[in-house]
């Protein structure tokens, strides 16, 4: 699409014939999402699943509900992002030797904006998000999150973003201005088409969903942990959970407001970020890394947690170093708000300022060097189980680390000014996101799996996922840092020196190996599925130490039928070597908060408004508005938000799962 | 992996290592830290705007500055506006104390007609300004300015219509605990907003007219 759709008309706005895409390879993907989608819609038609999806998740406020469904769009959208990714690599090792490749620019610069988008706010968060809803509330013996509805609602926003993104795959078009879209390439006079507008509106949306999931968490861990559990017995993941959280609430409201800025530009035509008129782009870059820094750290935190409980549960002891693990996450969440100006050293800001953030960069590899060595302390005269979560762990501490040395190589201000934006950057942050976070959730899925569904996945297809995994991502990402130290720079479509190439076909063979590994995952979930008979496990399948795994697998709505006590860290393990016996009688009702529409009736509405602000559809982007504010104000007028699950079923519930305790499941 | 906990007798340790005697908690205990986290992540937003604005307000673009167009009087009589819907507001939460509807719903009232106020000021200042030709597009200063205070004055615009709506739902139910909690959010969000334009007075009017 290179026409520019200049016209406007009161109904459509800017839509019009010439918004759809003007290009096969989109033509073949629609055709395949079309025929997907159909498919899929007419199997749950078919096998009249349509209520049961309704009642039982798209209105649950069940926080482990909701953890999946945010598990599986980040699954969806982590693919969709691979996608991009391996576009990128195909055209990157083609297009030598005065071949343009497969894709024309403007496709080429939507295709590596949308990967960064995706795979940041759509793939990770979703990720984290999901796997600390999940696990948090079980981890401090809690039955649901402090606001239960909110976290409902959070969730279709985050997925309204999604969908806002998805769409513009096929009607119009998204940014080509790189991840954090800088003005003034941004601006109207350089983007005057709707990619950056949608990418605007997705992340404000969703964007209210992270900030509302953060507030949340915070208050949950804060208010809901069980009796006993003073901070100092809080299991790690826990506390990672809440750093991650803390940065969540004190960094997003920044992008909301950058963004914010940016749209008065474009749409109301102020003067922030314009090279004339007194505006200043390079406020841009500043407002958007004071969130943007902090975000990274939002994305490893939690995983850090994860790789504490695995590393402790898998190696039969106790943390080592608790205490300094603490200290360690806490001086992370605040050092992450001191070294933003990192990413722009070539802005000119002195040598002074680049000293100073050069020095707090490289102070972060303090605190993140302890925890690897309690995880190696924690692993030593441990009696290791190599099983896939621990194979995770180790392959992220031997990536991790690589991948942390060059970051702070790029932390050194003269040094900086030679990688910059080459794709020595690229490989680093590769080695850092896919070696921390994508690892370490791959370490959360086969860790918890068995508790939300209880039954473990299939090893053989795990163990192909990880090595192809991990062999893809050194042959995709050790070529990236060699062209980079050879000056190339990121986003680039086209190469005139042919010594580069066979660096780029090594880099694209690394991507196929890792689709592979890709392919072997979605393999192991669905061999998984089918011989879920055959994996059964009980409550606590892995020996586990922290109190998710003190209830059963899955665990019942109310998680536990008494609120358990806790009187020491790694709460679980200390009631086995007790010999604790779970309580068998005396049942209580147990107070639930009720299911609601409310949440995806609202985010339904916020894409409409989205979409019509995107197309300039005022009358619709007014009425949507209108609507959203007024279903709110309707949902306040119910005040029948809770019910009681009567003892009985409980005392069932519970009568059930000693049953199968003393079948010794 | 067998469970190396048994389920057949209860004793002494189970007393300990569980609540055997919970009660329901009472309902919206986390509401109020709730609610002030969030009044912080919004802070965090006039934080970045004021921030902007402390940036770009010097930017005139060779167009008006300040001096050129604030009107203080008119600010001062705006700035009491605010501050008294903030003291109506408190008599409102001490009748609620109290329990007494009407008293509470006339203050409310009272408090949104001082908003109402407020707003039309401030609205009528905008059109003003726009008047003059010194509207948001004019230079990065006017683009701070109306975007703080606009954000601001959308603040209270909200702060309203919240208002209302509690009104009607004390007029329908009462002074129900759920209300009650209501009103103190309201409360919290209300007094906030006075906090931050006592900051744009201060920083953008009184600051700007020493410029």
């Amino acid at each position: 699409m290179t026409s520019e759709p200049q016209h406007w008309s009161f109904l459509l706005g800017k839509l019009g014939p010439d918004s759809i895409p003007n290009e096969p390879i989109v033509w073949a993907t629609f055709v395949v999402v079309a025929l997907g989608g159909v498919a899929l819609i007419g199997a749950l038609t078919y096998f009249r699943l349509w209520g049961y999806l309704w009642k039982e998740w798209f209105t649950t406020v069940d926080h482990k509900k909701i953890g999946i469904m945010y598990m599986i769009l980040g699954l969806v959208m982590f693919t969709r992002g691979f996608a991009d990714a391996i576009m990128m690599r195909l055209q990157q090792a083609w297009a030598f030797n005065g071949s343009e490749g497969y894709l024309n620019a403007h496709h080429y610069d939507q295709i590596f904006t949308a990967h960064g988008v995706i795979m940041i706010f759509f793939a990770a968060m979703p990720f984290i998000t999901g796997i600390m809803n999940y696990v948090v509330p079980l981890q401090i013996g809690a039955r649901d999150v402090s606001f239960p509805f909110l976290n409902n609602f959070s969730f279709w926003m985050t997925t309204s973003g999604a969908v806002l993104v998805m769409a513009s795959l096929f009607i119009g078009e998204f940014a080509q201005t790189g991840w954090l879209a800088y003005p003034p390439v941004s601006s109207l006079a350089y983007s005057p088409n709707v990619g950056v507008d949608y990418y605007i509106w997705s992340l404000q949306i969703a964007g209210v969903g992270t900030t509302l999931s953060g507030i949340n968490l915070v208050v949950t861990i804060v208010k809901m942990r069980a009796p006993g559990m003073s901070w100092m017995k809080l299991p790690v993941f826990t506390w990672t959970s809440l750093c991650s959280n803390i940065l969540i609430v004190a960094s997003f409201p920044v992008l909301t407001a950058v963004l914010a800025l940016l749209s008065l530009d474009r749409y109301v035509g102020t003067n922030f970020f314009t090279n004339d008129f007194g505006g200043s782009p390079m406020m841009y870059v500043n407002l958007i890394w004071i969130w943007g820094h902090p975000e990274v750290y939002i994305l490893i935190l939690p995983l850090f947690g994860v790789f504490s409980e695995v590393t402790s549960t898998f190696s039969g002891k106790r943390l080592f170093g608790y205490t300094s693990m603490v200290y360690a996450t806490a001086a992370i969440m605040i050092l992450s708000y001191l070294v933003w100006l990192h990413h722009f050293f070539t802005m000119g800001a002195g040598a002074s300022v680049n000293s100073f953030f050069g020095i707090t960069t490289m102070i972060i590899s303090i605190p993140t060097g302890a925890k690897l060595f309690n995880w190696l302390f924690t692993m030593y005269k441990g009696r290791i189980r190599f099983e896939l979560p621990m194979m995770w762990t180790v392959a992220f501490m031997l990536t991790f680390v690589i991948g942390g040395m060059t970051g702070v190589m790029l932390a050194v201000p003269p040094a900086d000014f030679v990688l910059h934006n080459s794709l020595f950057l690229i490989a680093h942050f590769h080695n850092v996101i896919i070696g921390g976070v994508v690892f370490g959730v791959f370490a959360a899925i086969n860790f918890w799996w068995p508790k939300a569904f209880g039954f473990k996945l299939d090893p053989f297809w795990g163990k192909v996922s990880f090595w192809c995994w991990v062999v893809g991502f050194w042959f995709a990402f050790m070529p990236l840092y060699i062209l980079g130290l050879m000056g190339v720079t990121r986003r680039m479509r086209v190469f005139d020196d042919p010594s580069l190439q066979i660096w780029f076909v090594i880099a694209g063979l690394g991507a196929v190996i890792i689709a592979v590994g890709i392919g072997a995952m979605l393999v192991q979930f669905a061999v998984s599925i089918l011989n879920r008979d055959k994996l059964r496990v009980g409550g606590d399948p892995w020996n586990g130490r922290t109190l998710e795994w003190a209830t059963t697998s899955p665990p019942p709505d109310y998680n536990f039928a008494f609120t358990p006590v806790v009187h020491g860290l790694d709460a679980w393990d200390e009631m086995k070597r007790k010999g604790v016996a779970l309580p068998s009688t005396g049942f209580r009702p147990i107070h639930m908060p009720s299911n609601t529409g409310a949440g995806i009736v609202l985010a339904g509405i916020a894409t409409v408004c989205g979409f019509a602000l995107v197309w300039h559809i005022w009358w619709l982007a007014a009425v949507s508005f209108a609507g959203l504010i007024g279903s709110a104000i309707v949902h306040t007028f119910n005040y029948k938000r809770d019910y009681h699950i009567p003892a009985e079923e409980v005392a069932a519930t519970e009568a059930e799962r000693i049953r199968l305790a003393a079948q010794g499941a | 992996m067998s469970q190396s906990v048994t389920a057949d007798s209860t004793g002494d340790l189970t007393a300990r290592y569980f609540d055997l005697h919970e009660h329901d908690h009472p309902e919206g205990g986390s509401t109020m830290l709730g609610f002030w986290i969030y009044l912080m992540s919004d802070c965090l937003i006039f934080a970045m705007l004021f921030a902007a604005y402390a940036v770009f307000g010097g930017n005139y673009a060779a167009g008006p500055s300040p001096r050129d167009l604030f009107d203080l009087d008119l600010i001062a009589l705006n700035t009491a506006m605010l501050l008294f819907s903030s003291i109506t507001y408190g008599f409102a939460m001490l009748e609620m104390e109290k329990g007494k509807v009407g008293a509470t719903q006339m203050w409310l009232a009272i408090t949104g007609l001082f908003g109402a106020a407020f707003l039309a000021i401030e609205l009528y200042e905008f059109s003003h300004l726009i008047h003059l030709g010194a509207g948001p597009q004019r230079s990065a200063f006017l683009s701070s300015f109306f975007t703080l205070v606009g954000t601001h004055g959308l603040h209270v615009t909200f702060g309203i219509i919240w208002l209302v709506t509690l009104m009607v739902q004390v007029a329908k139910k009462g002074l129900i605990q759920a209300n009650k909690r209501r009103l103190m959010c309201l409360s919290l969000f209300w007094h906030f907003l006075d906090v931050i334009w006592i900051g744009v007075f201060t920083f953008v009017y009184l600051m700007g007219m020493l410029r």
